[in-house]
C-alpha cells in the first residue's frame, strides 16, 4: 500500500488538479460560486467498532448494490481511502473468488486493524441487512398467499432480471480493453453461457474448464504482446510492464 | 417455512463451501449452479421460488450476496440461512484474507494479469446465464410474459441510460406487479 501519494494534496485552499472541470471562459463576468469542498485530511478509523458501525450505516444505504454507496461513504465523506486505493483495492477484490463488496470490506478492514479489522467490516456489511432480509423472507411467506403481493414480488423478480441482464451489458462494456482480443473473448463467453443457461453443467467444470483455457490463452497473449512491444516499442499503445526475464516465470 | 434434516443442512453447507472457492465475479456468478443444486437436483424449492430470492435480495438494502441466505432459508429455515451464507462466505474470506496481504504488490506480473483477462469473458458469459434463468419463469408463463418482458427491457434501458437508484425500479415492478400489469 503506497503511502505517501496524496499527503501533498492536502490543504484547505489547494484543490486536487484533477478533480474540477476547467473554469469557463466565455463568461468571465460571473464567476462561478466556489462549491468545491476543500480536500479532507486523511482520516483514519478510530477502533474497530468504528469500522463495525461505518460499515453496517453504508451496507443499509446500499440498495440493489453497495457498490457506489461505499465508494461515496469511505473515499468522499469519511476520507479512510484515496479515491486511486479504492479502485486498486477493488480490482483486486474483483478478481478474487467471493462478494466483492465484502472482499473490499475485508481488504479495509485488514488494512487497519489486521483480522479483528476484517471480522469488524465484514461484520458491519452483513448483520443488519442479513436480519432485515431474513425477516422479509420469512413475512413473505406469510403474506404470500395474496394475490397482490405475489404479483408485486413476481414483478420485482422481473426487474431483478433486468438489473443483472444491465450489469451484464456493463460487464461487456469492460471486455473492450481486455487482452485477449474480441474473438477469443466471446468464444469463452458464449461457451460459457451456452454451457450454463442451455447444457445446465455444473459451474465447477466451467471455471476450472473455461477458466483455466482463458487463463491459458491470456498468458500466452501476454507474452506476444510484451514480445511485441520490445521489438516495437512506439506501436505498443500502453507500455506493458514487462517481467524481469520470460524464463523467471513459474 | 421449511425444515430438512441434518443431514441435508450439512450437504446444503459443504456444496456451498465448495461454491464459495468457484465464486469469482462475485456470489451472482455461482446463482445458475445455485439454481441447478436447489431447483433441479434437490427439489426443495421451485423456479419461482429462486428468482423471489432474489428479487427479495435486491430490494433489502445491503449486498446481494444476501440472496443466497434467503434460498437457504426458503429450504430449511433459519439453519439454512445460516448454513448458506457461513458457506459461501468462509473459504474465500480466508483466501483473499491471505491473498489480499501480498496481491496487491503482484497485480502487474504477467501471471495475474493474465488471470484477470482470461477468466473476465467467462464471468460475462456467466452473468448472462443468471439473467437467462432469473427471466425463465416469468416469460415462461404465457400469461405475464409480454409485462415481464417489457419490465426487463424497461429496466436494462434505465440502468444503463440513467443514475437512478435500483430501489425506485424495484418498487415500479412490485406496483406494476401487485397491480396485475406484469
Amino acid at each position: 500500500m503506497r503511502a505517501g501519494n496524496f499527503s501533498g494534496t492536502i490543504s484547505l485552499l489547494s484543490s486536487h488538479p484533477f478533480s474540477l472541470a476547467p473554469p469557463r471562459m466565455s463568461d468571465p463576468a460571473t464567476p462561478r460560486p466556489v462549491v468545491q469542498r476543500p480536500a479532507i485530511p486523511r482520516q483514519h478509523p478510530a477502533s474497530p467498532l468504528a469500522l463495525f458501525i461505518a460499515f453496517s450505516l453504508l451496507a443499509l444505504q446500499g440498495f440493489g448494490g453497495v457498490l457506489a454507496v461505499a465508494q461515496r461513504e469511505l473515499v468522499d465523506r469519511r476520507a479512510w481511502l484515496t479515491r486511486t486505493e479504492f479502485v486498486e483495492l477493488y480490482a483486486i477484490a474483483q478478481m478474487l473468488p467471493g462478494p466483492n463488496v465484502v472482499n473490499l470490506s475485508l481488504m479495509i478492514g485488514d488494512r487497519y486493524f489486521g483480522w479483528r479489522g476484517a471480522l469488524a467490516a465484514i461484520a458491519g456489511m452483513l448483520l443488519a441487512p442479513f436480519l432485515i432480509v431474513i425477516a422479509l423472507a420469512a413475512s413473505y411467506e406469510r403474506l404470500a398467499e395474496f394475490p397482490a403481493v405475489a404479483g408485486a414480488l413476481r414483478g420485482m423478480g422481473a426487474v431483478a432480471a433486468g438489473l443483472i441482464l444491465a450489469m451484464a451489458f456493463k460487464m461487456l462494456a469492460t471486455l473492450r480493453g481486455n487482452l485477449l482480443g474480441p474473438w477469443l473473448c466471446a468464444l469463452l463467453g458464449l461457451t460459457a453461457l451456452v454451457a450454463i443457461a442451455v447444457l445446465r453443467l455444473p459451474l465447477a467444470w466451467i471455471v476450472i474448464g473455461l477458466g483455466l483455457s482463458g487463463w491459458g490463452l491470456a498468458r500466452w497473449r501476454v507474452a506476444v504482446l510484451d514480445a511485441q512491444a520490445r521489438l516495437c516499442p512506439a506501436s505498443a499503445d500502453t507500455p506493458t510492464p514487462s517481467d524481469p526475464a520470460p524464463g523467471a516465470q513459474p | 417455512m421449511n425444515t430438512l434434516p441434518v443431514g441435508d443442512v450439512l450437504d446444503l453447507f459443504v456444496h456451498f463451501l465448495t461454491l464459495s472457492l468457484l465464486s469469482i465475479g462475485g456470489a451472482m456468478s455461482t446463482a445458475p449452479e445455485m439454481q441447478r443444486y436447489f431447483v433441479v437436483e434437490r427439489g426443495w424449492i421451485g423456479e419461482t421460488d429462486f428468482s423471489t430470492a432474489i428479487a427479495l435480495a435486491q430490494a433489502a438494502p445491503g449486498p446481494n450476496v444476501l440472496f443466497v441466505p434467503v434460498l437457504g432459508f426458503q429450504a430449511a429455515g433459519l439453519p439454512g440461512a445460516a448454513a448458506a451464507l457461513v458457506g459461501i462466505l468462509l473459504p474465500s474470506t480466508l483466501l483473499s484474507l491471505g491473498v489480499s496481504r501480498w496481491g496487491a504488490r503482484r497485480r502487474d506480473t504477467a501471471l495475474v494479469r493474465a488471470f484477470t483477462a482470461g477468466l473476465a469473458p467467462v464471468t460475462v458469459g456467466l452473468v448472462f446465464a443468471t439473467s437467462w434463468l432469473l427471466a425463465l419463469p416469468f416469460v415462461s408463463a404465457a400469461a405475464h410474459r409480454n409485462g415481464a418482458l417489457l419490465l426487463i427491457a424497461l429496466t436494462v434501458l434505465v440502468t444503463l441510460r440513467t443514475r437512478l437508484a435500483p430501489i425506485w425500479m424495484i418498487l415500479v415492478g412490485a406496483a406494476l406487479g401487485a397491480a396485475g400489469l406484469a
